[in-house]
């Protein structure tokens, strides 16, 4: 830019024509406007570049799915549909069953809903519908924050106050009161399912919360009004107005939780004992599908123990897919606008 | 049966703009008085200080004395109250999508604590015959969702559900704005009807509207209450130039 020597300032208003640079209509009009050139081939170029970003990312599913079904063909051939309901997990003898694994998972995530659930919806309609202005944002933003930190940390805090708070006062108060159910007895070890069960709770919530915000603002205004305006209660219109219609939504923020609690591995792995156990009782320790495969894959010397680990693998890829896709459905059709349906 | 309205003084501000200045009005009961004007004048935020709807908007106020009937709206009666006595109907139809039409007409009542099935289900049948929309629907009644209907239908499955709480004044913004014209025929004729047992208070954008249901019509410009007389005057003869300028197309 010879123009734009250091002694001419830049000034605002008509500036000297660079003519370099000024297309000369008289020539353009005898040919198209649009010249098909160089501009064309970038755009190609463009093209196939995003294309190749979003084939990457199918092929590295893919791979992955490949990678995942070689590897554990060996397990799934000597043991077939078995392996999934059998319980003894027995490296020793090379005797594989996933059962206790798939159990601990169900149960922890389960848990994790039953506790999360509640306190994350009402998270979001304190944040949406009842918070002064002020403390909107920042809340939101706190309870977002919790769902950046990082998983060992969780695990962290778990296993210095969450368990030794189990261990000295819940867990014994549990066992007087609520022993008879059968879910809360034997020793109160701290470490076990329910602490698991816990940990997760505190993980999804964050997930669970932002979700149902969203869908709570997506509800219109007019809905809100329409039960106001029959005589309702600030409650009655949240539960009718506002809930009902995101219920759909939530309902998607629910199962995207379910998919994170399903896969989450290493605050889980800290707190639950990691003992390949089927018991009724919460305070017992058990182990789930993900801490299984952290623990034991960096040991694991057989092929037929290599290629089970894998399989187990496998199965949680598969199932916490189903569970993601579900997740994703659910909230898009919601906030897409598309009525829920009638009375469901 | 309807009551009368009373509007002495109403004031209304949204934060610190001010949407209404100094109304005073006497709505008959059992008639329908139009409220018009163009757009932005405060039509809505009038009607909607009539039943306390204007402050559930954040910041939203509202002075004045507003007594509908006996009942003093802004002294010593719960917003709740007021509502349950005054049914609303808005210019976007807005049925609960994810109800039933039965559930629709019977949420008011509901929220209200009321469980008598045989009542309700006589009342629900009274109300969709009260809006015209009973031969429409009765077969599916509990089996399609209120989002499932037309527009025009679902304008009068609102109308419904505002009546089955048993108001005796029935407030509509615009309700005829996003209809088509039979559909708006519908509402106008159900008007007609409707000002035997209630009072009427809508507003429209739409002068023919206003003179073919209304007995009254208050016309606003900026906030103010220009004008208010039998629409007949309003519209042949009126008082004020403004009022005049408006009718004849001169702005608006
Ligand atoms: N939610 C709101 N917040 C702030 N100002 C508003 C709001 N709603 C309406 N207003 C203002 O109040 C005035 C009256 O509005 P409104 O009663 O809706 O007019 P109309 O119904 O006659 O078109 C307008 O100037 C409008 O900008
Ligand atoms: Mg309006």
């Amino acid at each position: 830019m010879g123009n734009y020597a250091l002694g001419a300032p830049r000034l605002p208003g008509p500036q000297p024509v660079d003519k370099s640079k000024v297309t000369d209509i008289s020539r353009a009009q005898t040919g198209p406007l649009i010249q098909s050139g160089s501009s064309r081939l970038a755009d190609r170029a463009f093209y196939f570049a995003i294309l190749a970003c979003g084939l990457c990312v199918l092929a590295l599913v893919g791979l992955i799915i490949f990678e995942l079904v070689t590897k554990s063909s060996l397990s799934w051939h000597a043991f077939g549909w078995k392996f999934f309901f059998q319980s003894d997990w027995d490296p020793v003898n090379d005797q594989y069953g996933a059962l206790p694994f798939v159990y601990g998972t169900i149960v922890s995530s389960i848990l994790a809903l039953v506790l999360a659930v509640p306190l994350a919806v009402g998270v979001a309609v304190f944040i949406t519908e009842m918070s002064p202005r002020w403390l909107r944002v920042p809340l939101a933003f706190t309870t977002e924050l919790l769902a950046a930190i990082p998983s060992v940390i969780y695990g962290l805090w778990a296993i210095f106050v969450l368990v030794p708070l189990l261990r000295e006062y819940v867990e014994p108060w549990l066992a007087r009161y609520f022993g008879w159910s059968g879910l809360f007895e034997g020793a109160p070890y701290g470490i076990g399912m329910l602490a698991a069960g816990i940990i997760l709770a505190i993980m999804v919530v964050p997930i669970i919360s932002s979700i149902t915000r969203e869908v709570m603002t997506a509800v219109p205004q007019q809905q809100r009004e329409a039960v106001l305006a029959l005589g309702a209660t600030r409650w009655e219109m949240i539960r009718t107005g506002v809930l009902r219609n995101a219920r759909a939504g939530i309902m998607g923020g629910v199962i995207l939780g379910l998919g994170r609690a399903l896969g989450e591995t290493m605050a889980v792995t800290m707190v639950i004992g990691n003992r390949p156990e089927i018991a009724r009782s919460l305070f017992a320790p058990g182990y789930t599908m993900a801490s299984v495969i952290a623990n034991e894959f960096s040991e694991a010397t057989g092929d037929l123990y290599l290629s089970a680990l894998v399989e187990v693998g496998l199965a949680l890829f598969i199932v916490t897919i189903l569970v993601n896709m579900a997740a994703q459905l659910l909230v898009w059709t919601v906030t897409r606008g598309t009525p829920a349906r009638a009375n469901g | 049966m309807g009551v009368s309205i009373q509007v002495d003084k109403l004031n209304a501000w949204f934060g610190k703009t001010q949407a209404l200045y100094d109304i005073d009005m006497k709505v008959e009961a059992n008639h329908a008085t139009a409220v018009i004007g163009p757009s932005g004048c405060g039509k809505s935020t009038f009607v909607r200080c009539l039943n306390r709807m204007h402050e559930t908007i954040p910041e939203a106020r509202a002075t004045g004395r507003v007594r509908i009937g006996e009942l003093d709206v802004y002294n010593g009666t719960s917003a709740t109250q007021i509502r349950r006595r005054i049914g609303m109907v808005f210019q976007k139809p807005n049925p609960f999508p994810t109800m039933s039409i039965y559930d629709n007409v019977a949420a008011g009542l509901k929220l209200n604590g009321f469980r008598d099935r045989h009542r309700l289900d006589e009342i629900v049948e009274r109300s969709l015959q009260l809006s015209a929309l009973w031969d429409e629907v009765k077969d599916f009644l509990k089996k399609k969702s209120g989002a499932s209907l037309s527009g025009g239908q679902q304008q009068r499955l609102c109308i419904a559900r505002a009546l089955a709480v048993q108001p005796q004044v029935l407030l509509m913004d615009e309700p005829c704005s996003a209809l088509d014209p039979i559909s708006t025929g519908k509402i106008e004729e159900l008007i007609f009807q409707l000002k035997e047992s209630f009072t009427i208070v809508i507003v429209t954008h739409n002068m023919q509207q206003a003179s073919r249901v209304a007995e009254f019509t208050g016309f606003f410009l900026l906030g103010k209450l220009i004008e208010f007389d039998k629409t007949e005057k309003i519209f042949t003869n009126p008082s004020d130039k403004r009022t005049e300028d408006y009718i004849t197309g001169r702005f608006g």
